[in-house]
């Protein structure tokens, strides 16, 4: 690691004050993908602002909507809590899916949406729920939100403070993961509420999660796994590496949606 | 680790106070802000017990628990335990008697080089934690996705954390659901 000043501020309009003071300073959210890349040194902040003890960042609350989650809430908490279960299972189920035991007990809701990794499981979710991420002086809804690769609508220095996910008629996620690095290969999130169906895909697309819209559409008319089958996803925008091939990929997506629909229809 | 050139970086003298709990025992060192958990624990402390396997977050070795949750000290800075309460294997055993995680191991054949064994048994012990003495053989395999044996002892290491996990509840230790072959 190259050297970095620690900062590790008590409020939020603290961390702010740092954050706006030196661009070149870095928040430090669970550290989960930060510190593996500062090790590799791959980053060379001037300061980490560790957001740990801010007051108010991490709970999970129910409200008249669906479940809010502070943005520092970790993955274990979200899989475990009765009330993500109570009211959109499939969020715990997703939470419970990312990475291992030992990362999700680090790893928190925001840093993995400030990162917005190509193939992070909580994009999908937040994107195809179409839940509102709130930040220290606004909220962004899902559709601003996530804008290609490991690029989101957030401004320098901009705090995610909160996630506000609607309950939904019916979600399921369905992951094919990589066995080695336990991201996606190909994650279906698929949300049914009265009025559409929207289903994202993460680890597949060339510039990070998307919104599978033929699918929604489809599957807005007939909620059901054989609606998807005359559907074929376009490989020209899917990532192709060498874990598989922008086809292989295409398939995948479309097996995974069909496996999340299977299981709530 | 080598400190090769840094450009434009900041001062190097500078140090961050940690004060936390390992094993029990209050310790408080001042630290550079690089310094990750593990260095704090086996180049610090000279506890050696918790192992560096692959430095990458990957294999589990390092894995260590922090108020209570297993964590890769690999992927903690020492800064970020400020506060915490952490155990590592040193910790388990009282006295001289080991803890009956240890004990299952041993009794099971759970180890064969022992290099993943710290970051194995201190796993165990946080899955018990969540799940309970009446784990099943499926939620131990899962458990264990972030911990890698390259001696590929896994299934012993499976039997080995039922036992301990009905030993830790006061049974016989010997209440594996997992089919010895």
């Amino acid at each position: 690691m190259y050297s970095f000043h620690y900062r590790r501020p008590t409020a939020l309009n603290e961390a702010l004050a740092v954050l706006h003071a030196d661009s070149e300073a870095k928040m430090l959210a669970g550290g989960q993908t930060l510190i593996p890349t500062l090790k590799q040194r791959l980053a060379q902040p001037t300061a980490l602002v560790d957001l740990s003890r801010i007051a108010g960042l991490s709970g999970i609350q129910k409200t008249a909507e669906g479940v809010t989650i502070g943005a520092m809430t970790h993955h274990a908490d979200v899989a475990r809590s009765p009330i993500v279960r109570e009211v959109i299972p499939a969020l715990a189920d997703l939470a419970g899916q990312i990475g291992d035991a030992a990362v999700r007990n680090r790893g928190t809701l925001g840093g993995s949406l400030a990162n917005n990794d190509p193939t992070a499981d909580y994009p999908a979710a937040v994107l195809a729920l179409n839940a509102v991420v709130s930040t220290d002086h606004r909220s962004i809804p899902a559709d601003a939100y996530f804008q290609g690769l490991f690029e989101t609508a957030l401004e320098e220095g901009e705090i995610i403070v909160a996630v506000e996910f609607p309950q939904v008629d019916k979600a399921a996620y369905a992951k094919f993961r990589n066995p080695a690095s336990r991201y996606a290969m190909a994650g279906v999130f698929v949300a049914k509420t009265a009025a559409e169906v929207r289903v994202a895909v993460t680890g597949a697309g060339q510039s990070g999660v998307f919104l599978w819209e033929e699918a929604g559409d489809v599957l807005a008319s007939d909620f059901s796994p054989a609606a998807v089958d005359k559907l074929a996803l376009d490989p020209s925008d899917l990532m192709s590496d060498l874990h598989g091939s922008a086809e292989y990929r295409a398939q995948l997506v479309k097996v995974m949606t069909k496996r999340a629909v299977a299981s709530i229809a | 680790m080598t400190n090769l050139a840094t450009p434009a970086s900041p001062p190097k003298s500078e140090t961050v106070h940690v004060s936390l709990t390992v094993n029990g025992k209050p310790v408080t060192v001042e630290v550079d802000p690089r310094t990750l958990l593990v260095q704090l624990l086996r180049d610090h402390l000279l506890l050696t017990g918790t192992h560096v396997g692959c430095d990458t977050s990957q294999c589990g070795a390092c894995v260590v628990l922090m108020d209570g949750d297993a964590v890769k000290s690999c992927t903690v800075l020492a800064a970020q335990a400020d506060g915490a309460s952490v155990t590592t294997i040193e910790g388990l055993a009282a006295g001289g008697t080991l803890h009956p995680m240890q004990e299952a191991f041993r009794e099971n054949h759970g180890l064969q080089c022992g290099f993943c064994t710290p970051g194995m048994i201190m796993t165990a012990v946080d899955l018990v934690a969540h799940h309970g003495p009446g784990l099943t053989e499926q939620q131990i395999r899962e458990g264990l996705d972030g911990n890698l044996c390259r001696c590929t002892g896994y299934h012993n290491i499976v039997k080995s954390i039922a036992a301990g996990a009905q030993a830790m509840a006061g049974g016989s230790g010997s209440g594996a659901k997992v089919a010895a072959e």
